[in-house]
């Protein structure tokens, strides 16, 4: 069964077809399937259509829970598939690997017939036994959400095609009723105890969209319209993107295609309700018989329901406003090993280097650690932190050894950083740059500034003295005498010194642009769907990584080297290795783009941030979404880990920042200053000051070991994630900086946590 | 809600969808064509909002075309070409009719492709460091100093600069002129700036070369009119070489030949060049000018040159300065000046020519004072009113006409913050603590007393302005050249005759007192008015009523002369006449004999202005005949 899988993968690379979108294809050894990611997602991952970039079918397969049942079900599916992409070989490959007879192969078609149906059925009992549904949900909930799915088969997955994914709205109502509803509804909630009707309240954006959508699909334009125009006022002003698009849409031919549409369609739109509220809302439904509204309840929303007391509407606020509604509970559940490898012993010809090393346990230090295993004895395991070898990570090389010695150096002379002491600020102007910098990045020592155009070119600047050299040719090189002491010397072309070098190589803007720790490499992803890694020994392009086949927003070196990741258009983040034209992992489940994408410091994870205006946190070893971060009003354009590896920072275009922490998946924070997209964020080096940089051309300042220490965690906010947050972000702004008219677009802490920031001057 | 009624997408009519077809050839039904209509707005959106996030990531606030066609090809569609241009599509509306196009201009390729003015390229793309310490505190420390590599001039510029330098300083005019013309209008070499502000200081090591210092003058001139520098505070450094070029004993002026005098005229009026176009880069700017004006012309020990310079400053600055600095320091300058001037040694000579250029300039500017003062009085005035000065100037004194008072700085406010500096030396010139404008009369009176009728001369013309047609005032006045400065009436400035023009600007013919054949007539046609005066010092004639700060060493000549005579407002017209018996001949001093009427207000009925108009050039120059105007109402009541 598992080669049967394997072949599968195989095939559907060899065919070239749209790459695997949902679930993620991992390829260690031991494991070889298709992780899912039911726990985590529901049906959500779900992108099942035409225009979804690179979706099939095949992603649904993953959906299934296991089981027998199931597993044949599945299998039919993939089946089905492949007959309909006449990919008749791996049919019969499948056919026999699974022992399938031909009638059962045959079967299908009612096989899937029946599971249309029975989601239709599902839909077709608005009149039906409604007290025996909502028993069995109320059942159900409490007891696993993950069942909740259960009573309702995630929708076409047999069949993914967009007309069925669709045809859950054609249940038929009077038209004329819905704003009855809704307004029912409406009233009911209002009428509530205050103390209800904050979370209750969180029902009206779902309901709205999808009773909006239901009468555009059924054709009921005018009626859709004044739907709208009734009620788009209520909702929250953070939806106003969304609905601005749901506007746009009153045909049903417009539903085709229509990405944002299809994130409600096939995601189930997740609130937390207390059970409390949520007995209320049901019993005010059950009396009223509304079974519009129950169905869509039902069909398009997932109530998580916890015990105990009802949110308030800052609580509710400060959580919501992503895509798909908050995250349940069960998927920020996950142990997140957060903790940092631990250093290798390298030795240091410096007296106080047994300092810095028991400093290390004490505080956090943002050094590159390396698992060694001859070390390891010394030093305690820190219990947050994964196994060195969780992960398989590159040697230690000489040359990084030397890197480590001086970064060691360098750090003994860091200034301590905090509130009552600021660092200076060096802003790296690009002058000229009609092109239009759209990325820019720094190397970990700060020696070297790359900055990615629109004009699909990428340079690389030397900030200090030294310039860049090329490696001489192969002719020349031959000529060298290799014994030679300073042959490292011999071999660059000092011809070719020069402050700056650009590669050419894209055909599309540079958006993600990333130096190798080693600073040997650099990477390059553009709007023409490739990322590539150029050498910066001979500045040219040594391999194109083809994979998102939609523009790239972003990609990161791992702060060990050799991995990377990549997130784009197509939803999908990626993680590669350098000496691998394939990716290793493909992190998906996010509802819309992946703007920006980071390594945690000990490298087991990546984080996302995505235009659905979720973050979501990966693990590196199989692949599996461990957080999921809701909260931000707008897409996610940069992430930023603190150096201890704990926390985590992000800054979307809403102009805020949010504080996560890792371990509890609980924000912690939120700072609020900038009045446009934040696209830069780090923590200096000891992770006492987080710097922002956004659009508003300003970098402000921000003291997060007080936000981080302001945070209190009981039992009970870290069991249901229900924090209050404090209202103090004007206290912990420290200071704010203005450019003239240059937004700010990377920032950058040297090793002696000098604040490096960089952009455009924009005339 | 209503609120999101009113934000409506932009629609394409149906019309726009049938036009379009049929310009396809096909026929489409109204029901068809609204339909494709209301597809194409909604495509016409999706594009839009998937094309928006190609400008975020490429870190834009602008959409571009770019991104538009971008989301056009990621969705399959066939981009639009033709529109990639990086600056902004006019959108035009046509008036008739709501029609909005965005204008296509045609390019001729052939042209394109034979222009000889191919674009330079662009600037390379580069990376500058700037650094901001922080204290402790978080607060900006003073900037770092950019470091020296990202500011070195590239070999173009270097070889610019050493290029333009030479050819102004050389030897060929024509050069010269090509070289100040493109200093004049080249827009790339801002960063030349410093270089050049620091050739023009250079101004004083070459004053004794009267032909480089003009030069270095010309090229002030020429970075000043650039538009598209930012001299920014380098006014500063450009103003102090001009005013070394007008203030400074130069070297060459130690030989009488040198015509340095043209030199800082032409400097002055570059001072009020730079300083009416750049006056608002540096703050206080005016009157730091104004203080060092001050502070040569009331220092004795300087030469006359200098005190020139320092009229001509304060002339160029406006007559507000004038009336600010020179005029309440007049009087005790005057004695200095008198005594120059009355000194008739062999020895003197050349200082007491010196001294009739300072003289004229004074008289030029005291001129265009009172003029300027009686017209801002009119100006607000109705014509009616403004026809009497004498009643009406106190109420019109603090309106001040805006384009005739310096920008920069209201006056009252400075006058406070410079007081202390500005003690005259010898306490003779007015503190300005005390400085109250003096009333038009009143100032006309002192003046005249300095002056006598070389004054009232060009004083008549003021109040009339407004009733005489400007037909009437083209005279064949000679007028060479305009006085410098900001004459803010042309028609004022016209009518100053001869006079004005050599004393300003053709000095050379002016080494001795004026060089009119005095008609021995004049004299003897005011009877009783004019006396032959045997010492010139007693040359001051003032009005009885006058009540004069300054030194009164005239004191016995001063009561002999009835100057000017206000007859009682009459009933009827508000005319305004009186009669001037001008101070006469010093026996030994040939020169200043004037005699003149002062009618600001001629009634606009009694008397055409025509005739009015054409007897004023005349009265100034005696060396006319005169004849022509002896029976006219307003002329002298001598025969003229």
């Amino acid at each position: 069964f598992h080669r049967l899988f394997i072949l599968l993968v195989h095939a559907h690379f060899i065919s070239k077809m749209a790459a695997v979108q949902d679930g993620q294809v991992d390829l260690e050894v031991e494991k070889k399937e298709i992780k899912t990611e039911t726990s985590n997602d529901g049906s959500g991952n779900n992108n099942a259509n035409s225009s979804s970039p690179g979706s099939t079918s095949l992603g649904a397969t993953s959906k299934s829970p296991t089981g027998p049942a199931e597993d044949q079900q599945t299998l039919l599916a993939v089946l089905q598939f492949l007959k309909r992409n006449k990919l008749n070989e791996s049919v019969d490959i499948l056919r026999r690997e699974a022992g399938l007879s031909v009638e059962i192969d045959d079967s299908p078609g009612s096989a899937s017939g029946g599971a249309g149906s029975g989601g239709a059925s599902n839909s077709t009992v608005d009149g039906g036994d409604t007290n025996s549904l909502l028993s069995r949900v109320s059942i159900a909930i409490p007891a696993a959400p993950a069942v909740t799915a259960a009573p309702v088969p995630p929708k076409g997955l047999d069949q993914p095609d967009v007309n069925v994914v669709l045809s859950a709205y054609s249940q038929q109502g009077d038209p004329d009723l819905y704003p009855l509803y809704y307004n029912g509804l409406k009233k009911f909630i209002e009428s509530v105890l205050d103390c209800h009707r904050a979370e209750l309240s969180q029902v009206f954006y779902p309901l709205f969209v999808h009773m909006y959508l239901e009468l555009v699909y059924n054709n009921h334009e005018v009626e859709a319209k004044q739907f709208f125009e009734k009620f788009s006022g209520d909702q929250e002003c953070y939806y106003a993107e969304d609905l601005r698009i749901l506007s746009g849409m009153t045909k049903k031919e417009h539903m085709k295609g229509n990405e944002t549409m299809l994130d409600f369609r096939t995601s189930k739109f997740v609130l937390r309700i207390s059970r409390d509220s949520y007995q209320l809302l049901k019993r005010h439904l059950q009396e009223r018989q509304n079974n519009q509204i129950w169905n869509i309840i039902q069909e398009h929303l997932y109530i998580d329901i916890f015990d105990g007391m009802p949110r308030s509407k800052s609580q509710i606020d400060a959580m919501s406003g992503s895509l798909a509604g908050e995250a349940k509970r069960d998927a920020n559940k996950t142990k997140v090993f957060y903790g940092l490898l631990k250093e290798p012993e390298i030795e240091v010809p410096l007296d106080d280097e047994d300092e810095e090393a028991e400093n290390e346990e004490g505080k956090p230090k943002k050094k590159k650690p390396k698992k060694d295993s001859m070390g390891s004895k010394s030093k305690k395991q820190d219990p947050n932190a994964p196994q060195q070898t969780r992960i398989p990570l590159p040697e230690l090389k000489d040359s990084d050894k030397l890197d480590k010695i001086m970064n060691m150096k360098e750090a003994a002379k860091k200034i301590r950083l905090g509130s009552d002491n600021l660092p200076s600020i060096c802003f790296y102007t690009f002058l000229n740059a009609y092109q239009g910098l759209t990325a820019v990045d720094i190397t970990d020592d700060s020696s070297l500034i790359a900055g990615g155009f629109a004009d699909s070119t990428v340079r690389v600047w030397s900030v200090t003295p030294k310039k860049l050299r090329r490696v001489k040719s192969a002719a020349d090189l031959s000529n060298i005498d290799k014994e030679s002491d300073d042959v490292l010397e011999r071999i660059m072309d000092e011809k070719t010194a020069s402050e700056s070098k650009i590669l050419y190589g894209h055909s599309g803007p540079v958006y993600g642009i990333s130096f190798s720790p080693d600073r040997n490499y650099l990477l390059s992803s553009s709007e023409d769907g490739t990322v590539r890694l150029w050498s910066l020994q001979t500045f040219t392009c040594l391999v194109g990584y083809k994979g998102h086949n939609y523009p790239v927003w972003d990609t990161q070196f791992s702060p060990y080297g050799y991995y990377f990741v990549s997130g784009g258009h197509d939803r999908v983040a990626r993680l590669w290795a350098t000496d691998h034209y394939q990716p290793l992992r493909m992190f998906a489940g996010h509802l819309a783009d992946v703007t920006c994408t980071r390594f945690h410091p000990n490298s087991n994870y990546v984080a996302t941030g995505s235009a659905d205006r979720t973050i979501r946190l990966w693990d590196v070893l199989n692949g599996n979404c461990v957080r999921i971060l809701t909260g931000h009003k707008g897409p996610i354009h940069s992430l930023a880990f603190s150096p201890n590896g704990k926390f985590m920072a992000s800054g979307a275009t809403d102009g805020r920042v949010l504080l996560w922490d890792i371990g509890h998946g609980l924000m912690i924070g939120e700072l609020k200053g900038h009045t446009d997209t934040i696209y830069a964020l780090r923590f200096s080096r000891d992770g006492e000051i987080l710097a922002s940089g956004s659009m508003d051309n300003t970098v402000k300042l921000w003291d997060t070991l007080k936000a981080f220490d302001d945070v209190e965690l009981d039992d009970f906010t870290a069991a249901t994630g229900h924090i209050h947050l404090p209202e103090n972000s004007q206290e912990l702004l420290l200071g704010s900086y203005t450019t003239k008219s240059t937004p700010v677009i990377h920032l950058h802490f040297t090793r002696r946590n000098l604040l490096l920031a960089a952009g455009a001057y924009n005339p | 809600m209503a609120d999101r009624e009113e934000r409506r997408f932009a629609e394409v009519p149906r019309e726009s969808v049938k036009l379009m077809s049929e310009s396809a050839g096909v026929e489409l039904s109204d029901e068809l064509a609204a339909l494709l209509a209301e597809d194409v707005c909604y495509r016409l959106r999706e594009a839009t909002q998937s094309s928006s996030q190609f400008m975020r990531h490429a870190k834009r606030r602008k959409l571009t075309v770019e991104d538009f066609n971008r989301a056009l090809r990621w969705s399959n569609v066939e981009a639009i070409a033709g529109y990639g241009a990086q600056d902004a599509l006019p959108f035009r509306p046509i008036k008739e009719g709501e029609l909005f196009f965005v204008e296509d201009r045609e390019i001729n390729l052939v042209e394109l492709a034979l222009a000889t003015n191919i674009p330079k390229g662009c600037a390379e793309t580069m990376v500058r460091v700037n650094v901001s310490y922080l204290d402790g505190k978080g607060n900006l420390e003073p900037q770092g100093t950019v470091p020296s590599a990202v500011q070195t001039l590239s070999e173009d510029l270097l070889k610019y600069y050493q290029q333009v330098t030479r050819a102004i300083l050389g030897e060929d005019p024509h050069l010269m002129k090509v070289a100040l013309l493109d200093l004049q209008s080249n827009s790339k070499m801002a960063a030349l700036l410093p270089y050049f502000v620091y050739v023009i200081s250079g101004v004083k090591s070459v004053s004794h070369d009267l032909e480089q210092l003009n030069r270095l003058l010309h090229m002030v001139k020429s970075l000043v009119q650039n538009p598209y520098l930012y001299l920014g505070s380098y006014v500063r450094s450009l103003v102090s070489s001009v005013m070394y070029c007008i203030l400074e004993p130069l070297a060459a002026s130690i030989n009488p030949l040198n015509d340095h005098w043209t030199l800082r005229d032409y400097a002055a009026l570059l001072l009020s060049h730079i300083f009416w176009t750049h006056g608002d880069l540096v703050s206080g700017l005016y009157h730091q000018i104004l203080l060092s004006l001050q502070k040569v012309l009331s220092d004795p020990v300087r030469p006359l040159c200098s005190h020139y310079g320092a009229v001509v400053g304060l002339h160029a600055l406006g007559w507000k300065a004038v009336e600010r600095v020179l005029y309440p320091h007049l009087p005790a300058y005057w004695s200095n000046l008198q005594a120059v001037l009355d000194d008739y040694s062999v020895s003197n000579a050349q200082v007491k020519a010196d001294g009739h250029k300072v003289y004229g300039a004074i008289l030029v500017a005291v001129e265009r004072l009172l003029k300027m003062k009686a017209l801002s009085l009119s100006l607000p005035a109705e014509r009616g009113f403004g026809a009497q000065p004498g009643s009406g100037g106190v109420a019109g004194f603090r309106v001040s006409s805006p384009g005739l008072s310096p920008p920069p700085e209201p006056l009252s406010e400075a006058a406070l913050g410079i007081a202390s500096h500005l003690q005259g030396p010898g306490g003779a010139g007015t503190p300005w603590e005390d400085w109250t404008p003096v009333p038009l009369p009143a100032m006309y009176c002192e003046l005249y007393s300095f002056f006598g009728d070389s004054l009232a001369v060009r004083l008549s013309t003021g109040p009339s302005l407004g009733g005489c047609p400007p037909s009437a005032l083209s005279q064949p006045a000679d007028t060479r050249k305009e006085p410098p400065g900001p004459a803010a009436n042309p028609d004022t400035a016209r009518k100053m005759p001869q006079l004005t023009a050599n004393l300003n600007v053709s000095p050379r013919q002016d080494g001795s007192p004026r060089p009119e054949p005095a008609p021995p007539s004049l004299a003897a046609t005011a009877p009783g008015r004019a006396l032959a005066r045997s010492s010139s010092s007693s040359s001051i004639q003032r009005r009885n009523s006058s009540s004069r700060p300054g030194q009164r060493s005239v004191g016995p000549s001063r009561d002999v002369f009835p100057k000017a005579r206000f007859p009682p407002p009459q009933a009827g017209p508000p005319a305004f006449s009186f009669l001037i018996g001008g101070r006469q001949t010093g026996r030994r001093c040939q020169g200043r004999r004037f005699q003149t009427s002062f009618s600001p207000a001629p009634p606009p009925s009694s008397a055409p202005p025509r005739t009015y108009a054409h007897k004023l050039p005349v009265i100034g120059r005696v060396g006319k005949p005169l004849r022509r105007w002896t029976c006219s109402h307003y002329s002298l009541h001598l025969p003229l």
